[in-house]
């Protein structure tokens, strides 16, 4: 979809460059094809990843630019002297520079384009990776109620504290310690139960 | 006099979106109900007068206003109406009017059909759309205003792209920026409730068809200009990887994503963090897609830095936009305490995934946009790259496949926690479509690329999947008819819809392996009365005739079909000549069958000594293209049914508060 937009700016661009000379995007002419089927094929081939230097992201095999059918012969040519698709490509770079590629080359600037996917999956791999652990962790965890914030335990603590330093009730404060500590013994979290819930 | 109204109206609406951001804001803060209900006739007003100044550019376009400086330099006096009005947003100041009023008409949507809301929230929702508002409306007023004069006036208009000429494209644009703009919903709903700091299951409720109606939109937007681009451009291609392609594709992908993890939020009170991020990065997208498009930067880096305004506007718009909502999103999102639990392998895990590639997809499409203009941006122009279709392919695929197998299993799965086993063995069936399809396709098409049948095989087991899960609910075959059809009736429509754009993404796919993998093409020039031969067909030209039509000159070729069996077809391709932009046009002629599509386009003549005038033809045989546009429908109309869904429109109930995750033995109801 070379939408609306696109073309708005290509034709603005291209126009005010004085390129448009034919219709749009009528690119290999009937007089450009080589006799040889399966050499043709491979020049289409190669036509569809070389960028038209002057053309908005158009292959040379999409583009009518003039310069676009200069760059299609130069490809027949070298294909007729019998290079290789490689050394086609190779000699567009060294004729037009890694602008050319429209597959990047993986080189020092162009690292983070290749590298980025990748890393981004692995990222988000790890992501999950996390978020599978953390499942498995909470689900143990699941079984007793919710484990108590660092600051809940420590008014825990200080109230229990409070109510152990009252004297004139020792049977009642022991009954209350026994009472609040009973859910946390039973995950087995002692002293720090909100830290390591589930082991 | 006209265009002054339209002015003086713009204007008007820009003071009011001023007010519109502040008053309900302060209400909401005060809960004074008076100024809270202000901001709902505060938003109706403000679109009233964008669709007076919209009017107004309109009038001025129909009747040929050339002394506006965007009419005389868009239309064209002998233009036909269809195109004088499309004219009104072909061109940078209309468009960015047309973007403006249908951000208004959303905010007055909310405003009209938001009784529901918490009058609260609802103040805070109009209160962001204001103030997106406010700076496109400054940004039309300051640096794109439509409504400027010429004097003295020209005679006549320089015309409108005669590409642009076209019923597809006249009604691509709007539909596009229905879309588009229309995620402005879910990112003012997010930051609403990151002010309010509150976010449950209803609130997922409200979001949810305003994502999905900008999603149907969008959806529709770009498959109309990518058939556009087919029928239009004279050799079939369909999709380009170009940049502002990619600048609507990026919000279909965080937009797609959205609607899947909205759907969690509502059901399971669950990634509720997740979803208002999501809402602000989708947006975000609609609003790089304008910077890219609107700022020039996509035409020349250079141009970009000589010619400034427009596009540093637009980058202040997106930095503080985006920086804002994320910044009160790392502020606000720690106190959203998440719900429920779910299992990795759950209706949850599943969309999760779901979310999460489609994420990298996008991140994908970001970088692979974004990474010539900043390297040259970078390099001081030195360093110059281009990233193109074979570096999207080869990235985009290889999420995509995941996904798309993902997709038939995810609906099998109960929430909370699913059984994987259970889902594999009732998609045995989808196994077995897709094992099929790949047999048939190496048999029935020979040659091509290889991984071309193992893509049928993908589209089968999601086509087959949907169909299973749909099979499912209503108990197909394994209960009495009386029965399935009892529960047929009481599907929901959001499920069914949900097995229609399933099943739409299913026919696109083999639509789009069929168009990239088995094209045929003949390039040729043929005389009057000679034919050539392209796989079973046999193109004959058999005359030539030239033509006027309303503002242009044309060429038509009369070609005879002839296929193996001596069935016949006649085909008019058609080249026209515009003599006011001096560009020349191609109108392929295409017939569509089943399977393929036919098409014929004639190129110029020219006069060989041996044979007399010849014509340059191309004839290309494209299969399975059909069913591209074919899916991209079904998904649109999986869309609406679903938004028709009576759930979606009553007011959302507010849910009972949940019991601690965990507690409740009971499992979660599976839907």
């Amino acid at each position: 979809m070379r939408h609306f937009l696109a073309i708005f700016a290509i034709v603005a661009a291209i126009s005010a460059a004085g390129l448009v000379t034919g219709s749009p995007a009528l690119a290999v002419e009937p007089d450009e094809v080589l006799a040889d089927p399966v050499l043709e094929a491979r020049a289409r081939e190669l036509s569809k990843v070389l960028r038209c230097v002057v053309c908005q992201n158009q292959s040379i095999d999409d583009s009518n630019a003039d310069i676009a059918r200069d760059m299609r012969l130069i490809v027949r040519e070298r294909l007729v002297a019998g290079d290789t698709d490689d050394q086609t490509v190779a000699y567009m770079v060294a004729r037009y520079g890694d602008y050319v590629l429209l597959r990047p080359p993986f080189q020092p600037n162009t690292m983070a384009l290749w590298v980025g996917p990748p890393f981004m999956a692995m990222i988000i791999a790890t992501l999950a990776l996390l978020f599978f652990r953390m499942y498995q962790r909470e689900r143990v965890a699941s079984g007793s109620p919710e484990p108590l914030t660092p600051t809940d335990r420590a008014q825990l603590d200080a109230l229990v504290d409070k109510l152990a330093a009252e004297p004139r009730r020792p049977r009642r404060q022991s009954g209350l310690r026994a009472e609040l500590e009973q859910p946390f013994g039973s995950t087995g979290s002692g002293g720090n139960g909100s830290d390591n819930p589930a082991t | 006099m006209i265009a002054e109204i339209g002015q003086f109206a713009l204007l008007l609406a820009l003071i009011i979106a001023a007010a519109q951001v502040v008053v309900p804001m302060v209400g909401a803060a005060r809960t004074d109900a008076t100024l809270m209900a202000f901001g709902s006739r505060m938003a109706v007003a403000q679109a009233a007068l964008l669709a007076a100044a919209f009017a107004a550019l309109t009038y001025g376009f129909v009747v040929s206003d050339f002394s506006v400086s965007v009419v005389f330099q868009n239309s064209h006096s002998l233009k036909p109406m269809l195109y004088k009005v499309s004219g009104v947003w072909g061109n940078h100041e209309g468009s960015m009017l047309m973007w403006v009023l249908i951000l208004a008409i959303f905010g007055a949507a909310v405003a009209v059909f938001g009784r529901n809301l918490p009058p609260t929230l609802k103040a805070r929702v109009l209160s962001v759309q204001a103030m997106i508002g406010v700076a496109f409306l400054a940004f039309i007023v300051f640096t794109s205003n439509p409504f400027m004069r010429l004097d003295p006036a020209p005679f006549d208009g320089t015309g409108l792209n005669p590409l642009l000429q076209d019923p597809g494209l006249a009604f691509h644009p709007p539909l596009l920026y229905l879309g588009y703009v229309g995620f402005s919903m879910a990112f003012s709903f997010a930051v609403a409730a990151l002010i309010e700091g509150r976010v449950d299951a209803a609130w997922g409720r409200w979001v949810r068809p305003w994502t999905l109606a900008a999603w149907v939109f969008l959806t529709g937007g770009i498959a109309l200009g990518s058939w556009w681009a087919y029928y239009e451009l004279g050799w079939g291609g369909w999709w380009f990887w170009d940049p502002v392609e990619n600048a609507s594709f990026m919000p279909w992908l965080f937009g797609t994503a959205l609607l899947h993890s909205s759907i969690v939020v509502e059901k399971r009170d669950s990634l509720k963090s997740w979803t208002i991020l999501l809402a602000i990065l989708t947006f975000s997208m609609s609003l790089l897609g304008t910077f890219l498009v609107r700022s020039g930067v996509l035409t020349s880096v250079h141009a970009f830095a000589s010619d400034p305004a427009r596009g540093i506007f637009i980058l202040i718009i997106l930095l503080v936009t985006v920086g804002g909502a994320l910044s009160l999103f790392a502020w606000r999102a720690p106190t959203i305490r998440g719900g429920g639990l779910f299992a990795p392998v759950s209706r949850e895990g599943a969309l999760v995934l779901n979310n999460l590639l489609l994420t990298l997809a996008c991140a994908t499409v970001l970088l692979g946009t974004l990474y010539p203009l900043i390297l040259e941006a970078a390099s001081g122009g030195a360093s110059r790259v281009s990233v193109g279709p074979p570096y999207f392919n080869a990235t985009f695929a290889p999420i995509m496949v995941p996904l798309v197998a993902a997709i038939a299993i995810g609906p099998l799965l109960a929430w909370k926690r699913g059984n994987l086993k259970a889902a594999t063995v009732k998609l045995r069936i989808a196994g077995v479509a897709a094992g099929g399809a790949i047999v048939i396709t190496f048999i029935a098409v020979p040659g091509g690329p290889i991984l071309a049948p193992f893509a049928m095989g993908l589209a089968a087991w999601l086509a087959a999947g949907a169909m299973v899960e749909w099979g499912s609910r209503i108990k197909l075959f394994s209960a009495p008819v009386a029965e399935s059809w009892r529960r047929l009736t009481g599907l929901p429509r959001a499920a069914s819809g949900m097995t229609v754009a399933h099943l739409g993404l299913a026919i696109m796919i083999a639509g789009i392996t069929g168009a990239s993998a088995w094209r045929t093409e003949l390039i040729t020039t043929l005389a009057i009365g000679e034919s050539a031969q392209a796989q079973n067909y046999s193109l004959t030209l058999q005359a030539v005739e030239n033509g006027r039509g309303p503002n242009y000159n044309f060429e038509r070729g009369t070609f005879l079909l002839t296929d193996r069996d001596g069935d016949t077809l006649l085909m008019y391709p058609e080249r026209r000549f515009f003599p006011v932009a001096g560009q020349t046009t191609t109108e392929a002629a295409i017939k569509t069958t089943l399977l393929a599509d036919l098409y014929a386009v004639i190129g110029e003549s020219r006069s060989a000594q041996d044979a007399g005038q010849k014509w340059t033809v191309r004839f290309f045989i494209n299969p399975m293209v059909p069913w591209l546009w074919l899916g991209a429908f079904v998904m649109v109309g999986g869309g609406l049914l679903s938004l028709s869904d009576r759930r979606h429109r009553v007011g959302a109930p507010r849910r009972k508060q949940r019991p601690v995750p965990g507690v409740s033995g009971a499992p979660a109801p599976a839907e």
